[in-house]
């Protein structure tokens, strides 16, 4: 490992070989269902106004309390009021745990299970639910309902496999609003929605490549069309580790594109904290002689100018100041970009100490920011400091600066050993901050409230019979195709897409190309201008191709068809015959191609109308009869057949013309 | 060659064969080889009310899964890990100044943890386990504990209901401070209304506790009851036999509910206990007890308690349906059963074809007695033409008294005498307020939702 790192832009897959990075992936990705998992409310459905609130503690249960000893306990006495937020219409008596699960609902189990086969999955014979532990409130039992549905499967990337450890089926949690001090709020709309969660191996080697796989999986599942899209409706988590690092889970964000730098900075923040662990040894700290303290010195700094600390003095806050012994100049090594050790203890104090208010704590080792030079000399006379130590101040109730300093102590404690085992949250800027720690298989218990459910093999064959073709070989098959690889993407990314795609194909004999181009590119546009495209049937946009393949529509009338058609839907037409409704509104624009003889004939007529010397020069003249040209024949031929034409006619030659540049 | 020996763990039919053929057991960590491709992970106990076709199988993830015992085509051991588990148990604290209290177990998980490798619930119950899972009681209290029964609350009756009265006599007798029973939720209410005609003028006071979110979920509301309960007994006034349970759903505070007016009104929710036709006696927190009214029985330092243990259980409950007919109630007496408790319609009716029936019940020396099946409210049947003819026949009005407080007592009374008069005396003798002179205006309250002022209540004021 060489420290310092490289900029991220100009790491290679060298350099992160040469520091071991594993990358593995959990991916997020809610059902497409109409109700929620265990109860009958309606997912999907999101709002920020709330009918209710009520309250609720989180108590460790007795697997947590093997470590506390009952002062622990005490201490744990600082924590959350969780407030939920309830919503009549999207929470029923089950989410806030008043009411016991009903039974896990059909349509989301078939949907997951039809993703775990393509998937590649061993499938489970009996689908066990379990609860796995949350202590942060976000979800009120203080639990995730969760069950593995299969194990060991793979995906193809580039010429190797990605490994799939498991896929589950679980509960979504509360969306949180805020978390100040010692209150969380949440919203209750999305807890309950079902979610599944695909776990890979750690096989990702480089931070491009774990998103590249991102994608991957975001296009597979998506290709099914069982599943949400939108904000929020897929998420991933990374989990990266280097060599002499701990698995580190990085709660991730919904945009994958994300992803690299995220990677990019805990692979640092991991070989940061592993070489100051080796530092810290070098001066002789390590677990056995490491040694902390920490003393009430409220009255050492009740003068000091220092902002922060001179307004929580004037709420009444206490002071107190950890004392973490051959720690001195370690707090400000840069672990991240843009940031230092002294992170790794403001998060603590902000999590579990609940001082949330930030700056909420300063250290000598970057002295001159805060307190004066004077404060430092007799804190450090105070606390019996020698050179070589670091001086972490706290701030706050009486309660939670104890529990601030016990935190820092803890948090300097695992750095004599490496690095902690956490859940890190994304930071918009790249960076990532201490979460929760993270917790272990133990968490996991059976739910006692849900018998285990048999996955029957003519279930599984059902599924089967009705999953879409794998996005691997629809891939290939629209790239042997010779489809630009953003089509192939975008048209896999969508069943609906894909397969309408496919049947165009199949029913008329366009070129791929120009069909891609359109659905993608052409629809897109026309989505955007505010038309109703995706409310057309297949049927009617099979309709339009087919018209242009059989000659009855000029390539230039494709697009106007498709706007006429989008325009006109409403409830009436909706329920008409698709193929017919694109007949009769191709009857009504009457834009049926115009062939050499009919073009010559209108032009001749415009020709008749027009007195030539009217117009300065014979190109103004050519321009002009070109757009009248074009405004009557919208739809019906090329732009460049009138042109050339016009052109032609007048004797003016063409590319001289700036109307072949159009259209 | 059997692993599994006698104790199969759940297995049975096919799983067991399966196993047996293969040579593995439960606790067997295994490589399983099936048509739906291979697992790994460390065989468990399968319960025994499952399917006798699957393999419960616990993967390194902490997750478990079922294997269809005939897709298996192979199976590897790699070893073995039994699990043992045990509740961590740390001395409970003995302070001279604190009072003592005594717990008495009936069965109902009052503190319990997980076996997180089986999903087996292991009840915590002696003080050390107690300390270990709720170490807030010592704060409060030096605690004793006694498992007085382990029973399902749903099968608590005449021999436990004695046996607990006795020994609540015996705690008061030996000085104790505060007696707290731990109780499955389910019939809470029948064993507080029964203990609170059998032990009269206690000089102390007598908490039930129980829970409805077990307490190896985060979200428990076991350990707040359990130190609400212990802090009623320990340190309250009320020297009666009461319910400590939560008030609203919110974590906020529990409730204590006199023991006769007290009934269980959801069959999921924590705030599932309400006082009914009255108001609770007071709320409690850790830090607080706020009594709501003023006529409860003080505590004393005395010990002279009158234990009434009498019970006679051939008395039934007879909830009324339209249409219902004479026939039934000519069983019930013929099968002799000494008691019946009418939960009558509206202020206290049957149906015209029963007169009959019920006439010859009261011939019979059937003791008649006529609740309510709406819960709140009187029985009067004066208002109407057909309840003075029931009471005609014999049948007696209990005024405000529960179905289930008017069942417990009949018990209780029909121990002591079989004389109509006697047995209507103490029927129609409050003891603990079974009945009341006067429903206070506030004891009737069921909020309907969506009103716009009950939605602004549970807006702002988070219950």
């Amino acid at each position: 490992m060489s420290l310092p790192f490289k900029p991220f832009d100009q790491m290679t897959a060298e350099d992160y070989a040469a520091i071991d990075l594993k990358v593995g992936l959990e991916v997020h990705q809610q059902l497409l269902t109409e109700r929620k998992l265990f109860c009958r409310c309606p997912a999907g459905r999101y709002s920020n106004e709330y009918d209710a609130e009520i309250l609720r503690h989180m108590r460790p249960t007795l697997s947590e309390l093997g470590e506390y000893d009952g002062t622990a306990l005490m201490e744990k006495k600082t924590r959350k009021n969780i407030y939920y937020r309830i919503h009549h219409a999207t929470v029923c008596t089950y989410e806030f745990d008043d009411t016991p699960p009903f039974m896990i609902n059909p349509e989301a189990l078939d949907k997951a299970l039809g993703i775990g086969l393509l998937l590649n999955l061993n499938i489970v014979g009996e689908l066990h639910v379990a609860r796995k532990q949350y202590l942060d409130g976000s979800i009120p039992t203080g639990f995730q309902r969760t069950g593995i549905l299969g194990v060991d499967g793979w995906i193809p990337f580039g010429d190797r496999k990605i490994r799939i450890r498991q896929l589950s089926i679980e509960e979504d949690a509360c969306r949180e609003v805020s978390d100040v001090g010692h209150e969380r709020v949440y919203l209750t709309d999305r807890l309950g929605m079902p979610l599944i969660e695909t776990v890979t191996e750690p096989d990702m080697r480089t931070p491009q490549e774990a998103a590249a796989v991102g994608q991957l999986l975001r296009l597979l599942v998506r290709s099914t069309g069982q599943v949400r899209t939108g904000y929020g409706a897929g998420r991933q988590d990374v989990n990266v580790s280097v060599r002499g690092g701990t698995r580190v889970e990085i709660k991730g964000t919904p945009q994958i594109w994300r992803n690299p730098r995220l990677i990019y900075n805990e692979a640092r923040r991991q070989c940061s904290l592993l070489h100051i662990r080796d530092q810290l040894r070098e001066r002789g700290v390590t677990p056995e002689s490491f040694e902390a303290r920490s003393e009430d010195v409220t009255k050492l700094v009740a003068d000091t100018e220092y902002a922060p600390i001179r307004e929580a003095l004037g709420e009444g806050a206490v002071v107190r100041c950890v004392l973490l012994k051959g720690f001195g100049a370690f707090l400000r090594e840069p672990t991240q970009e843009h940031t230092t050790f002294a992170k790794e203890f403001s998060d603590r104090v902000r999590v579990i100490a609940c001082l949330t208010k930030l700056p909420n704590m300063v250290h000598s080792d970057a002295p001159s920011e805060s307190l004066a030079g004077p404060i430092w000399t007799a804190l450090r006379r105070k606390l019996r400091a020698s050179h070589g130590d670091a001086l972490v101040l706290v701030w706050g109730s009486e309660a939670d600066t104890a529990s601030a300093c016990n935190e820092v102590i803890i948090r300097a404690r695992e750095a004599t050993e490496g690095i902690p085992s956490d859940t890190r949250q994304a930071l918009k800027d790249g960076t990532n901050g201490f979460e929760r720690v993270l917790p272990g298989a133990d968490r996991m218990y059976p739910d006692t409230d849900l018998p285990p459910l048999e996955i029957t093999q003519s279930r599984l064959d059902g599924i089967e019979a009705e999953l879409p073709e794998l996005v691997w070989g629809r891939m290939q098959r629209y790239r042997e195709s010779g489809l630009p690889e953003e089509a192939v993407w975008a048209l896999c990314v969508s069943r609906r897409q894909a397969e309408l795609f496919d049947r165009i194909m199949a029913e008329s004999p366009l070129s791929p190309r120009f069909v891609a181009i359109m659905l993608v590119q052409r629809m897109k546009a026309l989505r955007r201008a505010g038309l109703a495209v995706d409310s057309l049937s297949t049927d009617e946009i099979c309709g339009v191709f087919r018209a242009f393949a059989e000659g009855r529509l000029a390539r230039e009338g494709v697009l106007h068809l498709l706007t006429h058609l989008a325009r006109g839907v409403d409830a009436e037409n909706e329920a008409a015959d698709g193929a017919e409704r694109v007949e009769r509104t191709l009857a009504e624009l009457g834009i049926a191609p115009l062939d050499d003889a009919e073009l010559k004939a209108r032009l001749d007529q415009k020709l008749a109308e027009l007195d030539a010397g009217s117009f300065a020069t014979p190109a103004k003249m050519c321009r002009y009869v070109i757009g009248q040209m074009q405004r009557d024949c919208v739809g019906r031929v090329s732009g460049q057949r009138v042109a050339r034409l016009v052109h032609d006619q007048l004797n003016v030659p063409l590319e001289k013309s700036p109307v072949e540049t159009k259209a | 060659m059997s692993k599994n020996g006698n104790n199969s763990h759940g297995y049975r039919g096919v799983g067991l064969e399966v196993l047996d053929r293969h040579g593995v057991g439960v606790w067997s960590d295994v490589e399983i080889e099936s048509s739906r491709g291979s697992f790994r992970g460390l065989i468990l106990p399968r319960s025994e009310t499952a399917d006798d076709r699957h393999i419960v199988l616990k993967l390194i993830s902490g997750y478990n899964v079922g294997i269809g015992a005939e897709t298996i085509t192979k199976i590897t051991e790699h070893g073995r890990r039994e699990a043992h588990y045990k509740i961590p148990e740390k001395e409970f604290p003995r302070d001279d100044a604190k009072p003592n209290i005594v717990l008495f177990g009936t069965g109902g998980t009052i503190a319990s943890r997980l076996d997180y490798r089986t999903g087996a619930v292991i009840p915590a119950f002696s003080p050390g386990e107690l300390y270990g899972s709720v170490p807030e009681l010592a704060d409060i209290c030096n605690l004793e504990t006694e498992k007085l029964f382990g029973v399902f609350s749903e099968n608590m009756a005449r021999e436990q209901y004695l046996t607990l009265a006795e020994r609540i006599g015996q705690a008061i007798a030996d000085g104790y401070d505060g007696v707290v029973i731990g109780h499955g939720t389910d019939t809470m209410h029948h064993t507080a209304a029964v203990l609170t005609f059998m032990i009269q003028n206690p000089p102390i006071p007598i908490v039930m506790v129980g829970s409805q979110r077990s307490s190896d979920r985060p979200s428990s509301d076991a350990a707040i009851n359990l130190i609400n309960a212990v802090k009623a007994a320990a340190e309250g006034d009320i020297a009666e036999v009461q319910v400590c349970m939560f008030g609203p759903t919110s974590d906020e505070y529990c409730l204590l509910h006199r023991g006769t007016r007290v009934r269980k009104m959801h069959s999921s929710y924590r705030s599932t206990f309400r006082t009914i036709g009255d108001v609770p006696l007071a709320m409690i927190d850790p830090k607080r007890i706020t009594h709501l009214r003023q006529d409860y029985k003080r505590r004393r330092q005395d010990r002279e308690v009158k234990i009434v243990p009498t019970f006679d259980d051939r008395v039934t409950i007879l909830y009324y349906y339209p249409g219902m007919r004479p026939d039934l109630v000519d069983a019930i007496v013929e099968k002799g059963y000494r008691g019946v408790v009418i939960a009558g319609t509206g202020l206290g009716h049957v149906n015209k074809p029963l007169y009959k029936a019920m006439g010859r019940a009261c011939e019979a020396g059937v003791h008649v007695y006529m609740t309510v099946q709406t819960l709140w409210g009187y029985v009067q049947m004066y208002v109407y033409e057909t309840g003075r003819e029931l009471m005609e026949l014999g049948i007696v009005p209990a005024a405000n008294m529960l179905p289930e407080a008017a069942y417990m007592k009949l018990c209780w009374a029909l121990g002591q005498s079989d004389d109509r008069d006697e047995v209507k005396r103490l029927m129609l003798t409050p003891v603990g307020d079974e009945i009341t002179l006067r429903e206070p205006y506030n004891g009737y309250l069921v909020y309907q939702g969506e009103i716009p002022e009950v939605q602004e209540f549970i807006r702002s004021i988070r219950r």
